[in-house]
């Protein structure tokens, strides 16, 4: 196995790392190589430098150092039972690719994951392993993404937070009945202790920042682009509501900067009680959107539900619309008056809409041809809102304003 | 009189001339010939010109938007720095005309910029003295070559490398930014020894199950594709991704991997809730497993007592809050802290004493990023009595102090009011003395600060009472 080639690890090792949702490589500090004979940095905000034709961006070279797992988790394609053709890198060869590929600006640094072998303490201290070597042997400034093991020792998460600029740890699947009946080997109170050191690990590293006496050096910084996690949608019985729920305890929990949601997506060799080929991809859509929601709009989890049936959002149209549907007496909302909190939750008004919206309105009132100049579509907007030149009059309350919004069922198919 | 086609500078000293001496827009021609001969001769741009006050903002968004490729550049903002003179809250009228355009160029600049940073591909060159060098061949939308030299500059310090576009170049050489004259593709190589790992990883990182092919053209116009090594393989991978997810459906499930059980080291262990726990440490680790009540669903771990087997003292508080439960070690939070200091006070020290909670489970609301402590219910309290009793039994404390309503429920197993027991002492069944007081995250709570102070006095007289009945 180990005189494969590196080519042909890749091919196994990339391909096993595709479904995992995340590429971001954003949130974290500045840092650059000015001053040294090193290359590398990281400006805070994220650079995407490819994207897939599955529309997702590329932004760190995502790979798993090995795809040898002695979990069997049914969803995964690398669990153990699978027969996919199997691959390991050793941590220097890893290292070596994310140099050759940061230096021709290919990426922004790497995602590293990895099956379980051995023990889960192991393979943390392998995935660590990489990171020290390219942090302390190379002064790599780019960006670096941990996968933390759950029930790895915290000592080892403690060290990989001060190498990393990210760690996460997937939860799954949302509900402690689907983990156990998907992931038997996965204990949903063994991912969450990981994810309670990392937290406590971060808030540690702020207080010791803090509390540090002046003209000390900084204290090491703990993973500053936080803690992120992954649930996959569609594979088993959860409901968005479970979804959800369970995100609203993560965020509050862990204070993890996302929650990424990934539809479940084929597998070769896959086990038979999971669902077939397409992947649910308007139902990740809508949960983004929810989730986007709870987080910069001022949402609760309730609220965002009340227009579901069954637990699920509507497919058909988005969650805020869906609100604002099921709660017309909150409209229409006077563009040049209401409060950032009331505009925020008007159909298709985005943050920074709402906040132009409120620098521009200090200066003069908004009239309806402003806001063309303001907001992307203001067709959207119009049985929201009252403008001195605009009300809406019954069209707020008419019967087929839902039939307005939903498109018509045949657009519904997204193409594969 | 631009010497380069877009250099700010020479723009910046000309418009700031014309400013003072209050040209108007409209009789300014910023086109000269093409070759930027210059329209007032070189005297208005050589006589340095008075400071004219203009928001900062606006002059970085000027020295961004002057390399925009629309020839009408130049006039367009000469017209809005002259109007911004005139009127300080220019820009924030983002419904204005100028404005609005200002804002749209600027954003198709900052995207162009952002998109050089990424799209950028340099190929090796060589080594000297162990330095490396790359060159690389990239055709920006706009004349944006000296705003991205800088991030290059700062992201491959410790290589030498040349970005070339028709426009222009920057080379960076033994610590050196250079500019130069634009130049052709064929200066920069055609390839590079890692291209095939790269476009092999871009074959593999995609998912034939997704394809989203307009969402990648709205990030990755196709504008940049022919200068994107990987960009060859996204016909060949589109046509591929129908056969291979056909593939994967006729790959149905297949006999289990023989190897799986040899890798299979580990049964999931078993839960043992078991009435067979013979010692504290056990007691603590059932406790992590516990499921009696559905707390367990969202707490992070179930949080048992802590200290000596044979204390003499128990404490018994609520529950464990959002320290406590992250860190699975009862009062160790803000109430822990307060605790700990008003212990100090009362001459008890806290390693010779038994902490534990009535609920060991953290009961909560997720609101945004907190979590906002719930009340457990006389229900939860009873189910979770299992567990402090059986800590009782290990312990056998003379004195147990329960903190708040809560703790006496878990106790005594009724629901008291904490004001009718307090000040005295209370037999237990089975020999222990129950002295009652408040829960240290009372006096968090508590406004009012001579009412808080007194409060405090109380509670640590409480504790002495609990010290001096132990002695």
């Amino acid at each position: 196995m180990s005189a494969k080639a590196i080519l042909e690890k890749l091919a196994v090792l990339a391909d096993a790392a595709k479904y995992d949702a995340s590429c971001a490589s954003s949130g974290t500090v500045k840092r650059d190589s000015t001053g040294t004979k090193g290359i590398s940095s990281t400006e805070g905000m994220g650079i995407c430098h490819s994207y897939a034709p599955d529309g997702r961006c590329i932004s760190l070279l995502k790979i798993l150092l090995t795809n040898f797992c002695i979990y069997d988790c049914r969803f995964c394609i690398n669990r153990a039972s699978s027969n996919v053709e199997r691959a390991r890198f050793t941590p220097h060869e890893v290292v070596t690719l994310t140099l050759d590929f940061y230096k021709r600006n290919y990426i922004e640094g790497l995602f590293l994951s990895s099956g379980i072998i051995r023990s889960e303490d192991y393979t943390m201290e392998q995935l660590v392993e990489v990171a020290r070597i390219l942090r302390e042997e190379h002064r790599f400034q780019g960006y670096i993404h941990l996968k933390t093991i759950a029930g790895a020792d915290p000592g080892l998460i403690a060290l990989a937070g001060l190498y990393a600029d990210r760690l996460s740890t997937n939860v799954e699947l949302p509900t402690e009945a689907g983990l156990q009946s998907f992931a038997p080997e996965k204990k949903p109170d063994t991912i969450r202790k990981t994810m309670a050191s990392v937290r406590v690990g971060a808030d540690d590293a702020i207080e010791a920042a803090k509390s540090r006496l002046i003209g000390k050096a900084k204290p090491p910084r703990f993973a500053p682009a936080g803690q992120s996690t992954q649930m996959i949608v569609g594979a088993d019985a959860a409901r968005d509501d479970d979804i959800l729920k369970s995100a609203t305890n993560l965020y509050s929990g862990y204070q993890l900067r996302r929650v990424y949601y990934s539809a479940y997506s084929p597998i070769p060799d896959a086990s038979s009680d999971l669902p077939p080929v397409r992947p649910p991809l308007m139902r990740e859509h809508r949960l983004y959107q929810a989730d986007w929601l709870l987080r910069f709009y001022g949402f609760e989890r309730a609220e965002i539900m009340e227009s579901a049936r069954g637990g699920m959002l509507d497919l058909t149209i988005d969650p805020k619309l869906a609100w604002a549907l099921t709660r017309r007496e909150a409209f229409p909302v006077d563009i040049n008056r209401a409060p950032r909190e009331l505009l925020l939750r008007v159909p298709g008004l985005g943050t920074r809409a709402v906040d132009r919206i409120v620098a521009a309105r200090r200066l003069g009132k908004l009239r309806l041809g402003d806001l063309a100049k303001l907001t992307a579509s203001v067709k959207k907007l119009l049985p929201f809102i009252v403008t001195p030149d605009w009300r809406p009059g019954k069209l707020t309350d008419s019967a087929d304003l839902r039939a307005r919004f939903a498109p018509p069922a045949e657009q519904l198919a997204l193409a594969l | 009189m631009l010497a380069e086609p877009r250099d700010f500078a020479a723009w910046r000293s000309a418009a700031r001339g014309l400013l003072a001496d209050g040209v108007a827009p409209e009789d300014v021609s910023w086109r000269g010939s093409e070759e930027g001969a210059s329209l007032f001769g070189d005297a208005a741009v050589a006589v340095p010109a008075p400071a004219v006050s203009l928001p900062r903002e606006l002059l970085e968004i000027a020295e961004r938007v002057i390399c925009h490729r629309d020839a009408e550049v130049p006039a367009r903002l000469y017209r809005i720095i002259w109007r911004a003179a005139r009127d300080r809250h220019l820009l924030a009228r983002t419904t204005d005309a100028d404005v609005d355009w200002l804002r749209g160029a600027d954003k198709a600049i900052r995207r162009d910029v952002h998109k050089m940073h990424a799209f950028v591909r340099f190929r090796r060159l060589g080594e000297e003295a162990g330095r490396e060098s790359f060159a690389a061949w990239f055709e920006p939308t706009h004349r944006i070559v000296r705003l991205t030299a800088p991030f290059f500059q700062r992201r491959f310090y410790g290589m030498d490398w040349a970005i070339v576009t028709p426009d222009a170049r920057a080379i960076w050489r033994n610590e050196q930014l250079v500019y130069g004259s634009g130049g052709t593709k064929d200066e920069v190589p055609d390839s590079d020894v890692v291209e095939d790992q790269w476009r092999t990883y871009y074959g593999a990182i995609f998912n034939p199950a997704r394809v989203k092919i307009d969402a990648m053209r709205a990030e990755m116009p196709k504008k940049y594709w022919k200068n994107l090594p990987e960009a060859q393989d996204i016909a060949p991978l589109l046509a591929g991704a129908g056969a291979r997810v056909e593939r994967m459906r006729e790959m149905a499930v297949s006999a289990a991997n023989p190897r799986t059980e040899k890798w299979r080291t580990r049964v999931p262990e078993e839960l043992a809730l078991t009435e067979d726990v013979t010692s504290l440490a056990e007691l603590a680790k059932a406790v992590g497993r516990c499921t009696r009540c559905p707390l367990y669903c969202n707490a992070t771990q179930g949080v048992a007592g802590e200290g000596p087997e044979r204390a003499r003292i128990m404490l018994v508080g609520e529950q464990p809050g959002d320290q406590e439960d992250l860190q699975g070690r009862p009062f160790v939070g803000p109430a822990g802290q307060l605790l700990d200091e008003a212990l100090e006070e009362a001459g008890l020290d806290r390693t010779r004493l038994f902490l534990t909670n009535a609920v060991k489970h953290f009961k909560f609301e997720p609101r945004g990023k907190r979590r906002l402590h719930q009340n457990p219910t006389s229900a939860e309290i009873d189910i979770c009595r299992w567990w402090l009793d059986k800590e009782r039994a290990f312990v056998q404390p003379e004195l147990i102090v329960t903190l708040g309503g809560s703790a006496l429920r878990g106790v005594t197993g009724k629901s008291a009011s904490i004001k009718s027991m307090r000040g005295s002492v209370h037999e237990l069944e089975g020999g222990a003395r129950l002295i009652a007081t408040i829960h240290p995250s009372f006096l968090l709570r508590l406004p009012d600060r001579t009412r808080a102070a007194e409060e405090r006095k109380a509670f640590v007289a409480d504790l002495i009472r609990a010290r001096k009945l132990a002695a």
